[in-house]
């Protein structure tokens, strides 16, 4: 099954031998927690049905709302928008353009600049990581924000750990410690970022926290002799 | 050459490094030769009265004027978007209320509106607690704003400004305790509506407050406005402009003390904010003063809001019908305090065994998300504060990402520091209000 990432459409998960008419499988997982516990912990008996991960599939024209202007005005002033954007995503009244990482930056300069874009304002960048599900794992979000028209929309890019994103610091200055941060919690390395070191862990902190394979905590907690497991590894419900 | 317990000198590659302990800057200056050494960098925090927090400066002076300033921060960070994705969606509020927390609500409003978008539940939020969640983020930007006045008073020197500022705080705070439970950090809103009904005392204190709070700004401006020392201090003083806000990602009272009238309520409405009259103040000084005016003014339009709300604050359900979200727990006032309901406790233990099972499933377990991702933008104290919440379909959060406006505010602090005197620093840092909890998480 090729997975690319959640976000998206959803797409309803049939359960796993539903159609076979024989006992629904109880999914693996690898976690075991307290208690001895495997698997996901619950006791309802829906435990047999079986979650997928929707693939993001590109939404179909005309996508409504302003969405149609938005993509319509970037495909004019952008020649290579063919080539740049993957896909075009419209969930839950919101745009997301899926873009090569390679060519953000350049994307980044026409959204601000194109007098029928006018996405002045850079609102926020951040990093997902969609391990496991995306062969590319670390996605950069930036939320452009125009003031003229009063319009948002998400620009989406996805690389493997390693490879760098250019930066857009030259064209949103404000994405400064924002792109800072994102390295520092999922150490995506923007090339042509003015300064790029940690910002809110310690200088020499090793490791990326908010990566997925990365645990919380993993100090386990003592007391009186009695040890308690860090908190990913204690008895969840999921 | 130096006296025990005073500056102490060492000669480092970098040169020489003295650490001040306070009173003994004759030290410094005596051992610095004004005719070689005019550059000195002095470190200002993590531990300082007027740093707002645990900020610290690093800046580069020459004589008294500031050469360079490079902002740290960090110091605060606790990892609260990580602890997100190990609890389920409404447990989310308890740590979201944390990051900022002088503007507690606002952290929750953004992330239950974000969790209601991605729900696809954001029409069936009834009316009451839509009302109830604006009136409470307006008396919580009203709350913030004072702090803002009273440290920023404290730090020109206008200390009874402090004092005056937390003691009108402190009645909103009671408000929110005779409500919630809690003076901060309430977890308070919740995905799907509030965690409790206002009390008719709540209401009640709040038609004082009304009376009361106009008279005391009369007293605050009449203490500041016209003063000399506070004119000089905060009149051209870290001025920021709008091309320079706009680069820098700057908004809140900021942006509007540069002029533009951008105010996420108004241009971007969420909860109904488009049915209530209000102006958005602002001024075009683009300096400290400015941003004063302005949240003088703000703090005038809250409370026409909030006398607004209250207004329209009509009987109803403050959950959505939804039982497979509504949380099951019904809160009531007992004779010790707040807590869980007897008469559902009852129910539930005694009654209907379907309501234990369900009360156990949603309270362990958590309700279902969509799988998907939403970014929700709202006009806190501080300017937008955005909350990209992304979800694999299952309990817990996949991802919670809070766009805090004081981690990038405080951005604007070396544009208005560099070239301008020492003294400046703390107006203009003043002037961004930012509060470490949030920018760090």
């Amino acid at each position: 099954m090729s997975i690319e990432s959640t976000g998206g459409v959803p797409v309803n998960a049939e359960p796993v031998g539903a159609d076979i008419d024989a006992p629904a499988q109880v999914p693996s997982s690898p976690q075991k927690g307290m208690f001895g516990i495997t698997g996901t912990g619950d006791v309802s008996g829906f435990g047999g049905l079986v979650r997928r991960r929707p693939d993001v599939v590109g939404s179909p024209k005309p996508y409504g709302s302003y969405f149609d202007e938005v993509t319509d005005a970037l495909e004019e002033a952008y020649p290579l928008f063919a080539d740049a954007i993957e896909k075009v995503v419209v969930d839950r009244d919101e745009l997301t353009l899926h873009i090569k990482a390679e060519k953000i930056a350049e994307v980044a300069q026409i959204m601000r600049d194109d007098e029928s874009l006018r996405f002045e304002l850079c609102s926020s960048v951040s990093g997902v990581d969609y391990l496991n599900s995306d062969a590319r794992r670390l996605h950069v979000t930036y939320q452009l924000t125009s003031m003229t028209y009063r319009r948002r929309v998400r620009l989406e890019v996805a690389v493997p750990v390693d490879v760098p994103v250019p930066s857009v610091t030259s064209v949103y200055p404000t994405a400064d410690w924002q792109e800072r941060e994102t390295y520092d919690m999922f150490g995506v390395v923007f090339t042509g970022h003015p300064n790029l070191t940690r910002i809110l862990m310690p200088d020499d902190w090793e490791g990326h926290p908010q990566r997925k394979d990365y645990p919380l905590g993993g100090v386990p907690v003592e007391y009186k002799g009695a040890e308690i497991p860090p908190p990913d590894q204690r008895r969840v419900y999921q | 050459m130096t006296t025990p317990g005073y500056a102490t000198e060492r000669e480092t590659t970098e040169g020489r490094v003295f650490t001040v302990t306070g009173g003994d800057w004759d030290t410094i200056t005596g051992s610095i030769d004004p005719l070689s050494n005019e550059k000195i960098v002095v470190n200002m925090g993590p531990q300082h009265p007027s740093t707002h927090g645990v900020l610290r400066l690093v800046l580069e002076l020459e004589g008294e004027t500031v050469t360079e300033c490079r902002p740290v921060i960090g110091y605060l960070h606790t990892g609260i978007e990580k602890n997100l994705e190990y609890r389920n969606w409404t447990q989310g509020t308890t740590f979201v209320t944390r990051a900022d927390y002088l503007a507690p609500l606002f952290n929750e409003a953004a992330y239950c509106l974000a969790v209601e978008k991605l729900l696809g539940i954001t029409d069936q939020i009834t009316e009451r607690a839509t009302t109830i969640r604006v009136l409470f983020m307006e008396l919580n930007r009203i709350a913030s704003h004072l702090v803002w006045m009273g440290t920023t008073g404290l730090e020109l020197g206008a200390i009874s400004m402090m004092l005056y500022g937390f003691r009108e705080r402190e009645y909103i705070l009671d408000i929110f305790e005779e409500t919630s439970g809690l003076r901060m950090n309430h977890a308070y809103f919740r995905p799907g509506g509030v965690a409790q009904d206002i009390p008719d005392s709540a209401i009640k204190k709040i038609r004082d407050f009304l009376v009361y709070m106009p008279k005391k700004l009369k007293e605050y401006e009449a203490m500041l406005s016209g003063q000399v020392i506070w004119h000089e201090r905060t009149q051209g003083v870290a001025i920021l402009d709008v091309t320079g806000c706009l680069a820098l990602g700057i908004t809140g009272p900021v942006l509007r003390s540069a002029g533009l009238a951008w105010d996420l309520r108004k241009t971007m409405p969420y909860c109904g904010y488009e049915n209530y009259e209000f102006d958005v103040p602002t001024a075009n000084t683009a300096d400290v003063w400015g941003r004063y005016q302005v949240r003088i003014a703000e703090i005038r339009e809250s409370l026409k809001i909030v006398e607004q709300a209250l207004d329209r604050l009509k009987p109803g359900p403050i959950f959505v019908a939804d039982k497979k979200i509504a949380w099951p727990a019904q809160l009531a006032v007992g004779i010790d305090g707040m807590g869980n309901s007897l008469e559902h406790v009852a129910k539930i233990m005694g009654q209907s065994m379907e309501s234990l099972i369900h009360h156990f499933k949603l309270v362990t377990e958590g309700f279902r998300v969509p799988p998907g991702q939403v970014y929700i933008g709202i006009e806190s104290p501080r300017g937008e504060l955005g909350v990209h919440a992304v979800s694999d379909g299952g309990t817990h959060p996949y991802r919670v990402h809070l766009r805090d406006p004081s981690f990038v505010n405080l951005q604007a602090i070396p544009a208005m520091a560099e070239g301008a005197l020492l003294a400046d620093v703390i107006a203009g840092g003043a002037s961004v209000d930012p509060v470490m909890g949030g920018c760090d998480r």
